[in-house]
């Protein structure tokens, strides 16, 4: 891809004994979409925050294109920050919020490059103009902020942020205060501004999808440490680690046993996988995403349960499945009423094996499965987005 | 409040002791003693003229102090730890607990000749010191009996009044603001002068409304510690009322003129406040 632009450096961040992050290293490419996923608290603001300057690190170090900017106070990076509750100015309309950058920064005069002038008035204007266009808001200019919407006033916040061409636009769980319709929208919207002005976008979220439909690049993060780094593809189809397995997307996780490469073993049986370079007889952790699991009859089933709950989705049914005691999580378009008896059939590439890590036993039971989705409403900030799983 | 009745007491309070007198007010200005109707007792105005600009001009002085200490005053405080806070608060607010005159009397022997702090400035040779050097005969700073002490009451009493209202507002300024405006590019100058004063600027409209109308109406101040020399509207409506100059109808003449005046000079104020809140006070 392309080169390397910013790179947090064995970061450590303390807050009195709380670790917030704790030993980070990270590199982030020139325009690319970057985007750190993880539950409120696991420190993925804290590392938006010391790279737009408004923390630093307790420990480590912060580099921008090669220089350490750990000293840089915010108003000399070239990073720009679109804040979660849009942070407006309300007492200036939208073109001079959008024109702040420029009006507040010098620029070299053309006539004598050694002079600072202001950016001249009818360039504030081309330039406001087409900020406002890029966000869909050409004409809105004259209005106030408590005039418009939720959504309008996030597209005010990136035309303000981007007026200035950072090379990076920092991004804090923009569209958290969006509803679910409005917010699929605009993360179509953001990817298409990120590509068309051709800039990093360091984007903070705890919503999973949001990460998965916008990201080059996910930083998977918990407790302060990075979990996973990779495309939303790679992090979906191979998760590093129960966490985020379970993190991303739904995911049944069983205790399995390595006989060999491409062969598994769990509930006494042998699967054929595509998972190879373990030790023989290592114990593993299995993932089975809930869409890889076809219900067949008993008879030619490669597992047989009891189901004991159906919820229809729309597309198709979760259905809870109990294998011995454990409870598997299907989805699938065929209805098993509650209490019968199925059999499941399950591809060799459906199978995903990881390691064995400190999150292991920790996830991927749904015998507490409505209890699970009660957990992911509690979160202060995930109150408003964490629904729709 | 959905429940209308609730409101009942205060409308009748408000009717009894607020609408009531205004309306007797205009109807005293606009009658003579014989209870005739008149006009006479505005167009005598002009003879007054002294005492408003005194007022005025005081009370503006006044405000303008008040901003200058309380506004700095509000904005650290703003930025100072809860506990930090609580303690300015308790002590600014403190000497509002005690009684108006009470505090008035303790500037008037603060203040005089042979007050305390003449008194002190003596002990420690300060008017020998400025005796030898310029050869005059110096024996105390006069500071009673003139129009400093006169705004040093003004601004002694109502700077509290001042103080509050920024203080809420500033610290109501949502800080994410702060660091967008930062974020952009501007430094702390930059953000004080393009974010948090504008942002601050009802509060300041409040703070001046409440500094400046007690100020321009205040009397006993100026008999106290202006020495009776100064004459302001207060004293010279309450001499209409209870002096020996006896004449309710001048005296609520004067008093809806004065009334006038304030409103305007507020609504000329509040245009520059306009779309802002917190300026509701009138």
């Amino acid at each position: 891809m392309s080169k390397e632009l910013i790179r947090l450096s064995d970061c450590v961040m303390k807050f009195d004994d709380d670790v917030i992050l704790d030993h980070i290293n990270l590199y982030i490419n020139d325009k690319e979409f970057l985007t750190l996923l993880g539950p409120s608290g696991c420190g993925k603001t804290t590392m938006l925050r010391i790279i737009g300057g408004f923390q630093k690190p307790t420990s480590g170090d912060v580099f921008f294109d090669g220089v350490r900017i750990n000293d840089v106070p915010p108003h000399r990076r070239k990073v720009n920050t679109v804040f979660q509750k849009y942070a407006l100015f309300t007492h200036m309309n939208i073109f001079e919020n959008v024109a702040f950058g420029l009006r507040i920064n010098k620029v070299p005069d053309p006539k004598d490059p050694k002079r600072l002038i202001k950016v001249p008035e009818a360039e504030v204007k081309r330039r406001v103009e087409e900020a406002l266009t890029l966000v869909n808001l050409a004409g809105y200019g004259k209005r106030s902020v408590n005039s418009l919407s939720g959504g309008q006033q996030q597209r005010v916040a990136i035309a303000r942020a981007i007026v200035n061409r950072p090379q990076v636009l920092l991004l804090d769980e923009p569209l958290g205060a969006l509803d679910l319709k409005l917010r699929k929208d605009m993360q179509i919207e953001l990817k298409r501004i990120q590509q068309q002005v051709g800039i990093t976008f360091i984007y903070v979220t705890h919503d999973q999808e949001e990460a998965l439909t916008m990201s080059d690049t996910i930083v998977v993060m918990n407790a302060g440490k990075i979990q996973q780094i990779g495309t939303p593809e790679d992090i979906y189809n191979e998760p590093k680690n129960a966490f985020v397995a379970d993190f991303i997307g739904e995911s049944n996780i069983i205790d399995g046993v390595m006989h060999e490469d491409y062969v598994v073993g769990m509930y006494g049986r042998k699967f054929r996988c595509l998972d190879k370079g373990f030790a023989p007889g290592e114990a593993v952790d299995v993932v089975i995403r809930p869409e890889d699991i076809d219900i067949v009859s008993e008879a030619e089933g490669q597992l047989t349960g009891t189901v004991t709950e159906v919820t229809f989705k729309g597309v198709h049914y979760d259905t809870i499945v109990d294998f011995r005691g454990f409870k598997w999580l299907i989805q699938t378009t065929d209805y098993s009423p509650v209490g019968s008896r199925i059999g499941v059939k399950i591809d060799p590439d459906g199978f995903h094996i990881m390691k064995k890590s400190p999150y292991s036993g920790m996830f991927g039971d749904y015998s507490s499965y409505s209890a699970e989705y009660d957990e992911l409403n509690e979160g202060p900030d995930e109150a408003e987005g964490g629904d729709e799983e | 409040m959905r429940n209308r009745a609730l409101a009942i007491p205060y409308v009748v309070w408000m009717a009894l002791f607020v609408i009531a007198p205004l309306i007797l007010i205009v109807i005293y200005a606009f009658t003579a003693k014989d209870g005739g109707v008149t006009l006479s007792n505005f167009s005598n105005m002009g003879q007054y003229f002294p005492a408003f600009r005194h007022s005025f001009v005081l009370a503006v002085i006044a405000t303008l102090i008040c901003i200058l200490i309380g506004y700095p005053l509000a904005y650290f405080l703003s930025k100072e730890s809860v506990m930090v806070r609580k303690v300015a608060m308790m002590l600014i607010m403190l000497p509002m607990w005690m009684n108006f005159l009470l505090r008035t009397y303790a500037w008037m022997s603060l203040l005089d000749d042979n007050g305390l702090i003449n008194q002190f400035l003596g002990s420690i040779g300060l008017f020998d010191l400025i005796n030898g050097i310029f050869g005059t005969n110096l024996t105390c700073f006069h500071m009673i009996n003139t129009q400093g002490a006169i705004i040093l009451g003004m601004v002694y009493n109502f700077l509290p009044f001042m103080i509050m209202p920024i203080f809420s507002v500033i610290d109501k300024i949502d800080p994410k603001v702060i660091e967008a405006a930062q974020d952009l590019g501007a430094n702390n100058t930059m953000v004080f002068r393009k974010v948090i004063f504008p942002l601050s600027l009802p509060g300041v409209l409040s703070g001046v409304t409440m500094v400046f109308i007690p100020s321009v109406s205040t009397f006993a101040l100026s008999r106290l510690l202006g020495g009776g020399k100064t004459l302001l509207l207060g004293d010279l409506i309450e001499m209409q009322f209870l002096g020996n100059a006896y004449n309710p109808h001048l005296g609520s003449a004067i008093a809806l003129v004065m009334m006038v005046i304030v409103l305007v000079c507020m609504a000329i104020m509040n245009r520059f406040g306009e779309g802002e809140e917190g300026v509701a006070v009138l």
